[in-house]
């Protein structure tokens, strides 16, 4: 395929999973503001949100100080943000439909769709209600889309790449909250007996759509520790690191092998993969987990760079 | 001056090709046919069929309208057409192929000369320079207007790359979820295999040196081009790459499109990119669009385009007044579509004509094209027609004019209910290696404004769906 499409592809799907994730941290992050104080509900929160968003720079050039309005028109509408909701959204529909003939109609549909809603939402005028309902509205159009995808497409290296758009970004996702929120999950912060972090957990939890999940793995209250191998070393959770490099290096080898040829974005991508497999939440601890992190996050960004210069370019 | 109508002719009887239409306009409840139109909008929306109209910032996407009254043309009706259409895009080839090469027209003094070679659309480059196939124009929108119920003219030839025909493929796919009924009652030639017979088409123009399994892409100038829709749309169609100028490469004068498995060579390109801005080192230097050394593949022979570079000229409205002449020249035949009466106003007896009779006629640009740059005499005010007379008494090469033809109208949704607006009709016709196909139907624009006679959708035009009924 053209090497166009396969770059539009694969961003297509970063840009609606990267949609997603901001709707799911200002979610999480919402319930954790209105929390009376004495549970750890504290303004502050709110530049936590922006930093895990990954735009506290730009963030800081346009506001003085990180409230619910501002955080809330800044990562879902302003144009001021090239990566806010709106903008994911718009730059996710003009690659779609760069490359209309590569997508499903389903999919197309799915977004294009999104696209013309979200015209409805006037970003200064929204209540709480309708704030709510525009939330919903974003992680429906990653389910849509995304599940079009699965549905839909033949199983060929569009699909592929379209796949590795979404867990590169997922990857990259799951990191930054882990980088921003690290603190809260070392072993020494733990308390017994009720914690004000017991809500930073849970809000963690919800941020990736795990805190069921959680309950359903572990079986035993919520403890940083877990949280953080729940997060980058169980398999079995969708958003977890290792999660998404089994699903990276799967779609990279099935790209390898129909193209007859493997590449450094191969040989990375497993190197990362066995990297999470042979390595326990101890071992990070003792390291510091704070520097794992930082260099997943490096990682996986070149890995991103390698892609683009094996095929997209 | 009264028009022909397409359902009622001039005399207010219902023509039978459209009896049972009128009384499904008749039975009908209003609200039913606004539930309907609204479903078609959703649905042209939803699927993204837009255009965009240059110079206007606001909307870099709008709907083109779309009228649920079809417009009928009856088996008889289509079989001259037919024929009449097979017959001048011959002609129109053999025409390029002539004056890119020995020019026995010129010799023979069909046309003047200085008209072909002090014509724009007149590729020098193309002099001498064959063309696989011996084929110029493999796609061709002739545009055709109706004034009675036994006239077609035709109005213009559009040899360059005509676009509109994925408004004809989904016109038809919204009436037949709309109206099922309607086609249980009317006996409607299919258009829908118009991408298959262009596919064929495309594939039998391969040069020689391609494989046996060509190499077919379509080249678009992107998705801020107006017409960009239709080529994602064909492309989807034909199962074909849609590529960009920098997807292409040339390399010791192959095309090649860059892969995901590196470069891969491309036999034929359906370009949808004017000659002008197609290879920065052949024409345009400023042009981002296109693909550099792409003409030097063609001269090679190594790549077909499509349309062959250089059939401007035929669309060139002073060409176009000779082109009776041009088709009994070559085909030896009287023409079966007529022309349309055109003063050229680069003769002094004419140009005297046209300047004492502005306000009856319709004068146009020579290399003019979608409803820019044109004066309807009747329409304009003193103003434009004063601006056109010194436009004519400077460059009176530079237009036609023609007398303004009552359009045939067509029964179509207009704010206040039904009412008669004027049609005009382009069909497609492809040519290739094997032979020329022509499906039955084209592309219907309707002018939604009151008594206007321009139809192009950048003029506010619309589109309806267009019925060959089988005879």
């Amino acid at each position: 395929m053209l090497s166009r499409t396969a770059d539009s592809l694969y961003w297509v799907s970063r840009y609606v999973e990267r949609a997603e994730y901001l709707a799911r941290i200002l979610e999480a992050t919402t319930r954790l503001s209105n929390l009376p104080s004495s549970y750890g509900g504290t303004a502050s929160e709110w530049e936590s949100c922006v930093k895990t968003a990954g735009c506290e720079e730009l963030f800081e050039q346009h506001h003085q100080t990180a409230n619910e309005a501002n955080v809330h028109d800044f990562l879902c509408f302003s144009p001021d943000n090239p990566s806010s909701i709106r903008n994911c959204i718009e730059i996710a529909r003009a690659n779609a439909r760069a490359v209309r003939t590569a997508l499903t109609y389903e999919m197309w549909d799915a977004l294009n769709s999104a696209w013309l809603e979200l015209k409805k939402y006037d970003g200064r005028k929204l209540t709480r209600d309708d704030f709510g309902r525009f939330i919903e509205f974003v992680k429906t159009l990653s389910l849509t889309f995304d599940g079009s995808a699965y549905r839909t497409m033949l199983r060929s290296d569009a699909y592929w790449f379209s796949r590795l758009g979404v867990y590169v970004e997922r990857a990259d996702n799951t990191a930054r909250i882990l980088d921003v929120k690290y603190h809260v999950l070392l072993p020494e912060t733990e308390r017994v007996g009720g914690s004000l972090d017991y809500f930073q957990w849970t809000t963690i939890l919800r941020e990736v759509s795990a805190l069921t999940a959680y309950h359903w793995v572990y079986r035993e209250s919520i403890k940083p520790w877990l949280v953080a191998d729940l997060l980058i070393f169980n398999r079995q959770m969708p958003r977890s690191f290792a999660s998404c490099y089994e699903n990276i290096s799967r779609f990279l080898d099935a790209l390898g092998e129909t193209y007859g040829r493997q590449g450094p974005s191969q040989r990375m991508a497993r190197k990362t993969l066995s990297t999470l497999a042979n390595r326990k939440m101890g071992d990070i601890y003792d390291n510091g987990l704070h520097e794992f992190i930082t260099e997943f996050i490096d990682d996986n960004n070149r890995l991103g760079s390698t892609i683009s210069e094996q095929y997209l370019v | 001056m009264a028009a022909f109508d397409e359902m009622s002719g001039f005399d207010g009887t219902t023509r039978d090709a459209y009896a049972k239409l009128e009384t499904w306009l008749k039975n009908t409840p209003p609200e039913e046919f606004a539930t309907r139109r609204s479903q078609a909008d959703v649905f042209f929306r939803r699927i993204g069929i837009t255009f965009a109209v240059y110079g206007d910032e606001q909307s870099t996407e709008r709907l083109i309208p779309f009228d649920i009254i079809p417009r009928v043309i009856t088996g008889p009706e289509w079989s001259v057409l037919d024929r009449g259409l097979r017959q001048r895009v011959t002609a129109l080839n053999m025409f390029l192929k002539d004056i890119y090469g020995p020019k026995e027209c010129l010799r023979a003094g069909i046309i003047p000369e200085d008209l072909i070679y002090r014509n724009a659309g007149y590729c020098l480059q193309m002099i001498n320079q064959p063309v696989p196939h011996d084929l110029y124009v493999h796609i061709a929108g002739i545009d055709i207007v109706r004034v009675d119920g036994d006239t077609f003219y035709v109005l213009e030839d559009n040899a360059r790359t005509p676009s509109g025909v994925s408004y004809m493929l989904e016109n038809r796919e919204v009436m037949l979820r709309l109206f099922p009924e309607l086609f249980a009652q009317h006996r409607v030639a299919p258009v829908e295999n118009y991408p298959d017979a262009l596919l064929a088409t495309l594939r039998s123009l391969a040069p020689r040196t391609a494989s046996r399994d060509p190499n077919v892409v379509l080249l678009t100038p992107g998705q801020f081009n107006s017409a960009f829709y239709e080529h994602s749309f064909l492309a989807d169609k034909l199962g074909i790459e849609l590529v960009e100028g920098s997807d292409l490469f040339v390399r010791d004068e192959i095309v090649y499109m860059r892969t995901t498995q590196g470069p891969k060579r491309v036999d034929v390109i359906y370009r949808r990119i004017d000659d002008d801005y197609i290879d920065p080192l052949a024409f345009r230097a400023d042009s981002v669009l296109g693909v550099p050394g792409l003409i030097g593949a063609y001269k090679a022979g190594n790549v077909t385009l499509t349309n062959a570079v250089g059939t401007g000229v035929s669309d060139d409205k002073a060409v176009y007044s000779y082109m009776p002449e041009i088709v009994r020249f070559y085909t030896g035949e009287e023409p079966i579509l007529k022309n349309v009466p055109t003063h050229r106003c680069r003769e002094p007896d004419a140009l005297k004509y046209v300047l004492d009779h502005l306000p009856e006629l319709v004068v146009k640009e020579v290399n003019g094209s979608g409803g820019y740059g044109m004066l309807v005499g009747p329409h304009a005010t003193k103003a434009q027609i004063e601006t056109f007379r010194k436009k004519l008494k400077t460059e009176p090469e530079g237009f036609i004019a023609q007398p303004t033809l009552a359009l045939s109208t067509c029964p179509t949704f207009v704010a206040s209910g039904v009412a008669p607006r004027h049609v005009d009709l382009r069909p497609f016709v492809l040519t290739g290696s094997n032979g020329i196909r022509c499906v039955p139907g084209g592309l219907t624009r309707v002018a939604l404004k009151d008594g206007s006679l321009v139809v192009n959708s950048s003029q506010g035009g619309g589109t309806k769906d267009t019925w060959v009924l089988d005879a």
